[in-house]
């Protein structure tokens, strides 16, 4: 029998020419592509489920908007469809979800993404501008961008384009169980000022309470950017660093080191539960233990106020929320040595919406983004669930009858800083994590931060772009 | 009528290839097809997300020499031999043999209960056991610490552990109902004949009925080596964690591409994997042609 080596060849040849014309690649956008349609549908889909993760935002565009957008459309003269497609995961594993949605160009019109993922998304061509998407004309007649203070409109700006609407923005603080600490002789208002105060506090709830796990701080990978935004990021702006300032990331510098000196300090001193930071579900047992009186001292996001502890709808309740958890400003290492000499420090971000640029009703989808976005649509949605919005004109109304609101917006966003907007950021975080992660299982601060240098270089191409020493 | 040039079997050319070619197609689509892919994602930097994911640039053998010096992958290549052995090879394969070998002179209604039992592990969905065993293995209001008294978190402490016993208990029902009939075609006359001749239970076991499994044994140690080395189901309960420690090479592929995003370096490594499959492939069909006395 004989043998064609050459057919084979041939057809190897021509499948590894389409497979290449498939990766990458590049199209026009028709920004007024069905803009006269009688009939459409649209999906919106959030990390949100009713029941579960985020439920009032969930049962607000179930039960408040999908109606009332509908509504108005039928006073228009157009039927509109608009579905929800409802979520629960974990924050890395909703974002793999919609990378994997618009990548194959299928998925929901509308996408809730977090801020800090417009950069990489926008770089591979996943989202883009609304002015490419909708037309120049057609953004900018929106009224409700005077509302959008600029800081927090930058969430959702990568190079100077507008690539979706903000939600809002929000901040850190120290949590604390007041009954906990009350019993560790401390006062109903704490407030720590330096790192050295919340370690004594801890020593003192330890030495008191046995069974109380008396500081409980971020750490690991399976965590993924809590760890970043609610340990790593706070510490290291508390040393007067930030990741990323005068074209460089921070490495193995002195600042790096006595960030994961304090997880050291924490979790190998007997402070912490590095059982609990290794675990794959580590947040949200993190969560229960303090709804159940079993941790002290918790870093968190305003997230965790509104969401996690809420006495109604949260996923970890408090019926007692608002007598018994206390929040205090997180302490740079010692007075005056945080971030721009601060006492004080935080770090805030912020979630918001995108378009899928492969929607089939580019005009219909902004309308139904603007109309989530209206004044109205914004008090119906912090009804029952206030948080800091991204608009002016509401905040000035809710804030007046939230304590923990009121004091971020009042105390915390003055001395708040941002993450940098670029696309390698993600990695750097998930080194980050994995610094942490060594410290808590057992590594020194100074292998891991050596061990984190180098995989930073290798992220951000080059030690010319990494501060160390 | 004079077959055709080439043919054997009196089909001629084309009428051969027309009756291989639907195979052909489909072994090409769902074969070939995404094996060139992977080789070719492996030669890139593309990645889920940023730059690389609209313009990937070809990076040459990079992504090989790295997964060839990274520490991360001989990790979860060691912790998926470890797995390997411990649970399909040891784990399923003996306590596939010992029940299989236990029951079949047991009473047909505990025989089937039995069976019935161990095949519920098997076929219940991936996701549905790992949620019961999230729950059995629980620091906090887990069954086994409620049992055992103490509070250990089985997943994070003992992760290797924790899924090997569990891939045993789930895949054990295939090495059983194998052996199962395997055991059946043990002449009676041989089992006879070793009664009569005063051998003990265990000497019948090792003289008379081991040497008969050898070929069974070979067939079900590739079947269930290839299936372990390639099953995911670890990652429902350990996601890899805690620290790497319960990575295998498929979370390994996962967390590097969904989760790291780095999809062209985990092409590069299933290419990997796919030749250290096929190689574990040729190893065993080799050792099964050499004759067995039988």
């Amino acid at each position: 029998m004989r043998r064609h080596p050459l057919p084979v060849l041939a057809a190897a040849a021509l499948v590894l020419a389409t497979t290449t014309a498939c990766l990458g690649g590049e199209d026009k956008q028709d920004t007024t592509r069905n803009a006269d349609a009688k009939e459409f549908t649209l999906t919106i889909a959030a990390n949100a489920i009713a029941g579960g993760k985020n439920a009032a935002s969930a049962e607000w565009i179930e039960n408040w908007v999908i109606p009332k957008f509908v509504e108005a459309q039928k006073a228009k003269g157009r039927t509109a469809k608009v579905e929800f497609q409802p979520s629960g995961a974990g924050d890395e594993d909703y974002k793999s979800k919609v990378a994997l949605d618009l990548k194959t160009g299928s998925g929901a019109d509308l996408y809730s993404i977090d801020g800090i993922w417009v950069g990489e998304f926008a770089d591979a061509g996943y989202i883009k501008p609304l002015d490419d998407m909708v037309g120049a004309d057609a953004v900018n007649a929106w009224d409700g961008w005077g509302q959008i203070p600029k800081p927090v409109q930058g969430n959702f700006t990568y190079k100077g384009k507008r690539y979706g609407v903000p939600e809002g923005t929000d901040g850190r603080v120290l949590y604390f169980n007041r009954t906990l600490l009350a019993k560790a002789g401390l006062p109903r208002d704490w407030q720590p000022k330096s790192w050295d105060e919340v370690l004594a506090a801890g020593q003192a709830v330890k030495s008191s309470q046995p069974g109380v796990t008396p500081i409980q701080l971020n750490a690991g990978t399976a965590m993924g950017e809590a760890t970043t935004m609610q340990g790593v990021l706070p510490l290291l702006v508390g040393t007067g660093q930030q990741i990323w300032a005068d074209g460089k990331w921070q490495g193995n510098t002195a600042a790096m080191r006595d960030v994961l000196g304090l997880y050291q300090k924490i979790y190998g001193g007997g402070l912490g539960d590095p059982v609990l930071q290794q675990d794959a579900k580590g947040r949200d047992k993190s969560f229960q233990a303090f709804a159940a009186g079993k941790i002290a001292i918790l870093l968190e996001g305003d997230y965790f106020w509104r969401s996690v502890v809420e006495p109604a709808k949260g996923i970890a309740k408090m019926p007692d929320r608002n007598e018994n958890v206390g929040y205090a400003l997180i302490p740079a290492i010692r007075p005056g040595a945080g971030v721009r000499g601060q006492n004080f420090v935080s770090m805030s971000g912020g979630g918001g919406r995108v378009l899928n640029p492969a929607t089939k009703y580019p005009r219909q989808a902004w309308e139904l983004m603007q109309f989530m976005n209206s004044k109205e649509a914004t008090i119906a949605q912090v009804g029952s669930a206030p948080r800091l919005t991204q608009r002016q004109d509401v905040n000035d109304e809710i804030l007046k009858t939230d304590p923990l609101l009121a004091f971020i917006a009042q105390k915390v966003l003055p001395l708040t800083a941002f993450r940098p907007g670029f696309a390698e950021y993600p990695q750097v975080s998930q080194a980050l994590q994995q610094a942490t992660q060594d410290v808590v299982a057992g590594t020194s601060p100074a292998d891991a931060a050596g061990a984190y240098q180098k995989k930073v270089e290798s992220v951000v191409g080059g030690a010319d772009k990494v501060a160390s020493g | 009528m004079p077959a055709a040039e080439g043919s054997s079997s009196g089909l001629g050319r084309w009428h051969a290839v027309g009756f291989v070619a639907p195979a052909f197609a489909l072994i090409g689509v769902f074969l070939v097809f995404p094996a060139l892919w992977t080789l070719y994602i492996g030669l890139t930097n593309y990645r889920l997300t940023g730059a690389a994911a609209r313009q990937p640039e070809i990076v040459g053998l990079d992504n090989y020499t790295r997964a060839l010096s990274d520490p991360t992958f001989y990790n979860s290549l060691w912790l998926t031999l470890l797995f390997v052995l411990g649970s399909a090879v040891i784990g399923q394969n003996v306590l596939g043999f010992l029940l299989a070998y236990s029951l079949r002179a047991t009473a047909p209604a505990l025989r089937r209960v039995v069976q019935a039992l161990v095949l519920l592990a098997w076929v219940l969905p991936s996701s549905v056991v790992a949620f019961l065993w999230i729950a059995m293995l629980d620091r906090d209001a887990g069954t086994v610490n409620a049992v055992l008294g103490g509070s250990t978190a089985w997943l994070v402490e003992y992760p290797m552990a924790a899924i090997i016993v569990f891939n045993t208990w789930r895949g054990t029902a295939f090495s059983m109902m194998l052996y199962g009939a395997a055991l059946t075609s043990v002449p009676p006359s041989h089992l006879e004949t070793a009664r009569l001749a005063g051998s003990g239970s265990w000497q019948t076991l090792r003289d008379v009925v081991l040497p008969h499994m050898r070929r069974y044994a070979l067939t079900n140690t590739l079947i269930i080596t290839l299936w372990t080395f390639n099953d995911f189901t670890p990652f429902l309960l350990t996601a890899g964690g805690p620290n790497r420690e319960s990575e295998v090479v498929p979370v390994y592929i996962y967390n590097t591409a969904i989760v790291g995003g780095e999809m062209g370096y985990s092409g590069a490594v299933s290419l990997i994997v796919l030749l250290i499959n096929l190689l574990l492939a040729l190893v065993y069909l080799r050792a099964a042609k050499v004759r067995v006395p039988s």
